[in-house]
């Protein structure tokens, strides 16, 4: 069953001289993670915004868990948790305070909210925390909560904007940990994200976005073959590295591109591990030998610069460098 | 009611927060107060001829001109809540979505509340005594409360308008300051040039002025304006205002709150 259901969604901002959703279509399978992965302006937070009520869309449909979202926002609410980019907690309160409180607004009794914010702090480490102002958090801790505060009522799906923007590689890493987490028991996730190692780690599928629509989907391993295969990339020493060429490429029948100043020699190859080991076995015999080497698979990278012919990361410099030159 | 009791909470969120941040409410009522002090020692002149002296004239000047702020206060909390997403989570939670709104002016309110005792504690202690008997009394600070409230949902559109906290907190503060010196808070309008004084007798500040001196016991002189309806009836004239600045800005922030965009 579908948990999520998006439609031919359109949004333009500007009276229409920004198309922030050009007919984007996505769907969720229920108890799965999708991750929605596109750089910035891409349209993911749009997305997130119009599935989770916050925003209309011009056209275009949209349900979740079966209620539609334009036209009983406030069924969905029941049923749905956000967590945005930001921590959305207030941080001149205590941790505590914020659970209770969003408890309260989930029409929880007093009782029953403070029993749910005890749990959901001992769930995401945070109990030692619990009475100390939010501005005092890290910048996970504060993910953290904001993540439980969209847990309060066990929502059936939930929606994570970019909950990994702006953390220290730490805080990332108990980030997913704690998102693996929410996956094992079960709920039903859209997740957004600029990361593609994220997407990668913590989703099913995936669907790549790039100017308000879909551009791919697929698993990540689907997506991967997209571009291609597998490569093999072997470095040797320089006197060799001749030699190494017309040997890979008689074992692996493909053409390779060697990389003079990093000694690199790289081909693609059919079937990877096979490959690898019949070069490795010339080689021996040639006595040539090789300073590293590795079978390489595609990374979500290749990926987005097959698919949009540009990278994602170049687009969000660029991003950054336009607001820049606004603010001037 | 669902609806009230989610504003409740909101309210109480408030107040929490002041108990968090002990210095919000300690400054939100020290800065009354030294004006009440400054103006009764520096402009106590101004009240010669004055029965009970200038302090009388003083005080409801100064209660409105505080209360007057609260515009700035509710917008500078509401785009606070803009600027950190906040309203984001308010608006996907399945709470009534006024929630948010009414329970912040009922939160501004309840400071003020706090801030008219303190103020009126230190008004007595430098001298002023209202004559008017215990009700009029009680009915003069109810009223300020409720110009404070309505003026707070003007402060709720343009928190909502804004997403900048301290650019709104300045903004709606170079708009209310003027406001409450043209007017007759301070001094009396009759010195004022003429066309100044039309203006002042007519902005809603000093019919609330002219109100709550009548309320406190103390007789209000227009100059221009004397004799018209609001110079004659300041209670029934600033109710009026306050329903009219409230007809206008409840729709609009209610509608503006349905589309809000953190970001």
């Amino acid at each position: 069953m579908k948990s999520v259901i998006a439609e031919n969604l359109v949004k333009t901002y500007r009276k229409g001289a920004v198309r922030a959703l050009d007919g984007l279509s996505l769907d969720v399978e229920e108890g799965t993670v999708l991750g929605v992965l596109g750089p910035n302006g891409a349209g993911k937070t749009t997305t997130v915004r119009i599935l989770s009520t916050l925003l209309e869309p011009d056209s275009g449909h949209a349900s979740v868990a079966g209620i539609d979202v334009i036209k009983n926002p406030k069924a969905v609410r029941q049923i749905i948790g956000l967590s945005g980019q930001y921590a959305a907690v207030d941080e001149t309160l205590t941790g505590w305070d914020n659970l209770v409180m969003f408890g309260q607004l989930y029409h929880l009794s007093a009782a029953q909210a403070k029993v749910r914010a005890t749990e959901l702090l001992e769930q995401f480490s945070l109990t030692d925390a619990a009475r100390r102002p939010i501005k005092t958090f890290s910048g996970g801790m504060r993910r953290r909560l904001d993540l439980a505060a969209s847990l309060i009522i066990r929502p059936k799906v939930l929606f994570l904007d970019e909950p990994t923007t702006g953390l220290d590689p730490r805080g990332r890493l108990e980030m997913w940990g704690v998102i693996e987490g929410l996956v094992r028991e079960g709920v039903t996730l859209l997740l957004t994200t600029q990361y593609l190692e994220e997407a990668d780690q913590l989703a099913d599928d995936i669907v790549v976005i790039d100017h308000g629509r879909v551009i791919a989907r697929g698993s990540s391993d689907q997506l991967k073959d997209q571009v291609g295969g597998e490569r093999i990339e072997i470095v040797v020493a320089d006197e060799t590295l001749e030699s190494a060429r017309e040997i890979i490429e008689r074992v692996t029948h493909g053409v390779a591109t060697v990389d003079r100043g990093l000694r690199k020699i790289s081909v693609p190859v059919p079937d990877g591990t096979q490959s690898l080991i019949a070069v490795i076995r010339e080689f021996d015999s040639a006595g040539i030998h090789a300073l590293d080497l590795a079978l390489k698979r595609p990374s979500l990278d290749d990926v987005f610069l097959t698919l949009t012919g540009h990278v994602a990361e170049e687009v969000v410099t660029e991003d950054a460098g336009k607001k820049k030159g606004a603010r001037k | 009611m669902n609806g009230i009791k989610d504003a409740l909470v909101i309210t109480k969120r408030q107040l929490l927060q002041l108990t968090r941040v002990p210095e919000v409410l300690i400054f939100n009522t020290i800065q009354p107060v030294m004006f009440v002090l400054l103006f009764r020692y520096v402009f106590g002149g101004l009240g010669a001829g004055i029965k009970g002296g200038y302090v009388q004239l003083l005080m409801p000047g100064i209660f409105v001109q505080t209360v007057t702020f609260t515009l700035a206060a509710t917008a500078q909390g509401l785009a606070q809540d803009m600027e950190k997403g906040l309203i984001d989570r308010f608006r996907s939670l399945p709470i009534a979505r006024s929630a948010l709104v009414v329970g912040r002016t009922l939160g501004d309110g309840l400071l003020n509340i706090v801030v008219l005792v303190v103020m009126g504690a230190a008004g007595y202690l430098v001298g002023w005594r209202p004559t008017s008997g215990i009700f009029h009394i009680f009915l003069g600070f109810l009223m300020l409360l409720f110009f404070g409230y309505a003026l707070s949902w003007a402060g709720v559109f343009a928190g909502l308008i804004s997403k900048d906290a301290r650019v709104v907190a300045n903004v709606s503060f170079l708009f209310t300051f003027p406001l409450t010196f043209l007017s007759n808070a301070f001094a009396s309008t009759t010195s004022m040039p003429k066309v100044l004084q039309y203006f002042a007798e007519w902005n809603p500040v000093s019919t609330m002025v002219a109100a709550a001196r009548q309320l406190f016991g103390f007789h209000n002189t227009f100059g221009v304006t004397a004799h018209s309806f609001p110079s004659e009836h300041p209670i029934v004239t600033s109710l009026f205002y306050m329903v009219i600045i409230m007809a206008i800005f409840i729709p609009l922030s209610v509608r503006r709150y349905k589309s809000a965009n953190s970001r």
